[in-house]
């Protein structure tokens, strides 16, 4: 139920917010995608997009976190192994 | 492709896959619930990667799977009708009713059309406004945003053509009958990412205290499924029961608000038949009565029809984790996906499906390592 | 609750086979296969057919000339980078060169529904004519037939082709060796994403164009620089797995392959995620891949480079002695995976 692909907005249209959308850039793949649902989206920002609607934005800083936390696993499992030996 | 790729690297993956040995001590069954999980776990290796002791098994994650087959029925009846323009997602097109799908509805002269988005289907009825379109509504809560805002511009824009075959289902329902059953053997629980984008993840919270089970927001690339393994087998072994966000880049613990406001507006909490599984209260979603005119059950009177679930085929133990593809006499035999018998077989994203595809043959190197496969 | 039902083995009446024609018998994947070895070949019962390569090499005394035939029904007729017609043509030139053949004459055959625009005809057969005349092979013989109004989609059209041989040793799936080199002429997936990206719905901003070609010059280049090719195959619907795939069983050897080499194009892609399409399993008509032995594999990979048509030409991977008749994909983390034929049309899915 959830294939939903990371896209970049390149330009937005539409005063109405429900039928806000905008131009979404999928790795060179430009398709219209609704954007009624992340109103405060906007030019650069990366939304989430699901069956033609962006459903949530993509914040970078949390986005890192994935390799932080295999960095710190890194850092206390060489812990680990010293005290082991 | 940004977001993605980052997420698909070997290094990072092995480094994962160490951690998690070296946490895991005694044997731990966890169920994915993502039709979109099962598939990049079995298409990445990501089980092959992990130790013996644990378990993964493939819950009811693909709505395709589990729309009973009353709805095929109906679409069936429906997209059969002279005059409609039937539209549906892809995979939708080869669930076996009875004894039929779309696709031979297609074959034999209906009207019947993929679509990547509902909005598409509102086109298609904007610009034919002498035929009938039905759009065949199926999915999770990701996908519950989407349908709603269809009907809610259909109303606004007065397009008295247009209407839905509404099959939407709930997860929260289906991880609690999942848990409350009595030869359950999940232990903790890797909950759908996008699902929780749009709905976030204070209804875990219960369920987590309830059962005693771990549940962790997860995403979809190998990484993040490898976090959220690690983050579910270390609360195991710890002995804690929390719900827990590895997909923060996504997900807020209250998901996404606007979204939610349009579900309410235009759907319902129901009762709604899984396949395999049977019927479980309030686990679906249904059209308002302010909406009903759109409701294609009504508009075509198929409301009544009550088909009997053939017996089971025992794509309700696999859908429930009980049973794996190979436990099936028919798996890779007389169940394929040329000729699937059941709904897990159908979809792409089913899990014998998955593991016909992907495991038909045992490979030297997955051979070694025997975990949830 | 649900009731609990103990799991009984017994399955809900089955779709049991198909009784009637699919769209995905013509979908290059397993339903197709199992129509050709369940019915075609069976009753055809022929020497040549059983050889399962993409045309069929007949003897005269000391010349050996390659035979094809395909029929081109794409819908739609025009999408960006070719039409029907330059299909046709390329299409059947590629069949002539993965038998390692000159590819000379054409047929060509016309279904036309009545009420099939005669501009449109005019433009599909210019399209034919010009592509012919580039690849320097003549369209020799030719028929027209009308269909009744709703008996056609607009325009079939069948071609044949004939060419004479120049590979000095056979160019066959019967060829494959252990340890060949697999490699692949240049990204994939253009040709069924430009395709679908023309159908309702899932168009894109910036058309994907089909990468429709003749490979014909390219190939001979490497036959006539002395490359041992053991085997040819043009990637067409059913993508880069369904050929790896048929050679893999036409042979009966292991093909191993590696997901981080396959080349895809960054819009290609970006389309495959939206619609969850696995690029592998996505058509193409202009893609080859060649199983070469490893002493000629880098010359060979210089000269297709050099060639317009082979500037992205990669090692994918090899022949293993491994477990017969499977492909193996070691994925972008590393984890090993069996590549099957897809049962029909990959279709676009939400989950």
């Amino acid at each position: 139920m959830c294939l939903a692909v990371p896209g970049k907005i390149l330009s937005v249209e539409g005063d109405d917010p429900l039928l806000r959308c905008g131009r979404v850039d999928f790795n060179g793949a430009v398709k219209q995608v609704n954007l009624a649902y992340v109103p405060e989206a906007k030019v650069g920002d990366y939304v989430l997009v699901h069956v033609g609607f962006a459903i949530n934005t993509i914040d970078e800083e949390e986005a890192n976190k994935v390799f932080q936390y295999l960095r710190e696993m890194g850092d206390l499992a060489e812990l680990e192994d010293g005290e082991g030996e | 492709m940004k977001f993605i790729d980052e997420y698909r690297g070997r290094k990072a993956a092995e480094r994962f896959a160490r951690a998690i040995r070296k946490i895991t001590t005694r044997p731990w069954t966890i169920m994915e619930i993502c039709g979109g999980q099962t598939h990049a776990i079995v298409r990445f290796g990501v089980d092959t990667m992990l130790p013996p002791e644990i378990t993964l098994v493939h819950g009811p994650g693909c709505p395709v799977c589990v729309t009973p087959v009353e709805l095929i029925e109906k679409a069936l009846e429906i997209a059969s009708t002279p005059g409609v323009v039937f539209c549906s997602f892809g995979d939708m097109l080869r669930v076996p009713g009875l004894s039929r799908d779309l696709l031979s509805v297609k074959a034999r002269g209906g009207d019947v059309r993929i679509v990547y988005s509902p909005l598409d289907a509102l086109r298609i009825a904007r610009e034919n406004p002498e035929r009938l379109v039905v759009f065949f509504a199926v999915g999770f809560e990701t996908t519950a945003p989407a349908n709603a805002m269809a009907v809610f511009q259909a109303c606004q824009q007065g397009l008295s053509n247009f209407s839905m075959l509404v099959s939407h289902v709930l997860v929260p329902p289906a991880m609690e009958a999942i848990l409350s059953s009595s030869d359950n053997l999940v232990r903790g629980f890797l909950a759908a990412g996008h699902v929780c984008a749009v709905m976030g993840y204070t209804e875990y919270e219960p369920i987590a205290r309830k059962y005693g089970v771990p549940i962790v927001v997860t995403g979809f690339e190998p990484l993040d499924i490898f976090q959220g393994i690690y983050m579910t087998i270390r609360q195991l072994e710890e002995g804690r029961a929390e719900v827990e966000n590895q997909y923060t880049r996504a997900v807020g613990r209250d998901g996404n608000r606007s979204a939610q406001r349009l579900i309410r507006e235009v759907f319902e909490v129901v009762p709604r038949k899984w396949r395999g599984v049977g019927e479980i209260p309030a686990s679906g979603l249904g059209l308002k009565t302010k909406y009903s005119a759109f409701d294609a059950e009504t508009r075509f009177g198929v409301a009544d029809r009550v088909v009997e679930e053939p017996s089971v085929c025992i794509s309700g133990s696999v859908l429930r984790g009980i049973k794996k593809p190979h436990d099936c006499p028919a798996f890779g035999a007389a169940c394929t996906p040329e000729h699937p018998l059941g709904a897990t077989m159908v979809s792409s994203e089913g899990a014998c499906a998955a593991y016909y595809r992907y495991r038909k043959f045992r490979t030297q190197e997955s051979s070694t390592i025997p975990s949830g496969v | 609750m649900n009731s609990e039902k103990s799991p009984e083995f017994c399955c809900p009446v089955p779709i049991d086979g198909y009784d009637r024609i699919m769209m995905a018998h013509g979908g290059g994947g397993r339903l197709m296969h199992r129509l050709i070895e369940g019915l075609f070949l069976p009753l055809f019962n022929s020497p040549y057919l059983s050889a399962r390569h993409d045309g069929a090499i007949l003897e005269f005394g000391a010349r050996k000339l390659a035979f094809t035939t395909d029929s081109y029904v794409v819908h739609p007729l025009f999408f960006p980078g070719g039409d029907i017609g330059t299909l046709a043509v390329n299409g059947t030139i590629n069949d002539l060169a993965m038998c390692g053949a000159r590819p000379l004459y054409l047929s060509a055959g016309f279904i036309l529904e009545e009420g099939f625009p005669i501009e449109t005809l005019r433009t599909v057969v210019e399209s034919m004519s010009r592509t012919a005349r580039e690849n320097e092979v003549q369209l020799v013989t030719g028929d027209t037939k009308v269909v009744d109004r709703g008996k056609g989609d607009g325009i079939y059209v069948n071609t044949a082709g004939i060419g004479i041989v120049e590979a000095n040793r056979p160019v066959s799936p019967a060829g494959v060796r252990p340890s060949d080199v697999v490699l692949l002429s240049g990204d994939i997936g253009r040709h069924g994403m430009a395709i679908i990206s023309v159908r309702e719905g899932l168009a894109f901003e910036n058309p994907i164009e089909s990468d429709c070609a003749a490979v014909a010059s390219l190939v001979l280049s490497l036959i006539q620089a002395g490359i041992e090719i053991h085997c040819l195959r043009d990637l067409t619907r059913g993508g880069l797995a369904s050929a790896l795939v048929e050679i893999a069983e036409a042979t009966q050897v292991e093909v191993a392959i590696q997901e981080t080499a396959i080349p895809v194009c960054n819009n290609v892609r970006g389309a495959c995620e939206i619609l969850g399409f696995d690029p592998i399993y996505v058509a193409n008509e202009g893609r080859f891949i060649a199983f070469v032995p490893p002493r000629d594999a880098e010359r060979a990979l210089s000269l297709m480079r050099s060639h317009p048509l082979g500037a992205g030409a990669v090692e994918i991977g090899a022949v293993n002695k491994g477990t017969a008749g499977i492909v193996t994909m070691k994925s972008s983390i590393g984890a090993s995976r069996i590549v099957d034929m897809l049962s029909g049309e990959q279709l676009p899915r939400i989950c």
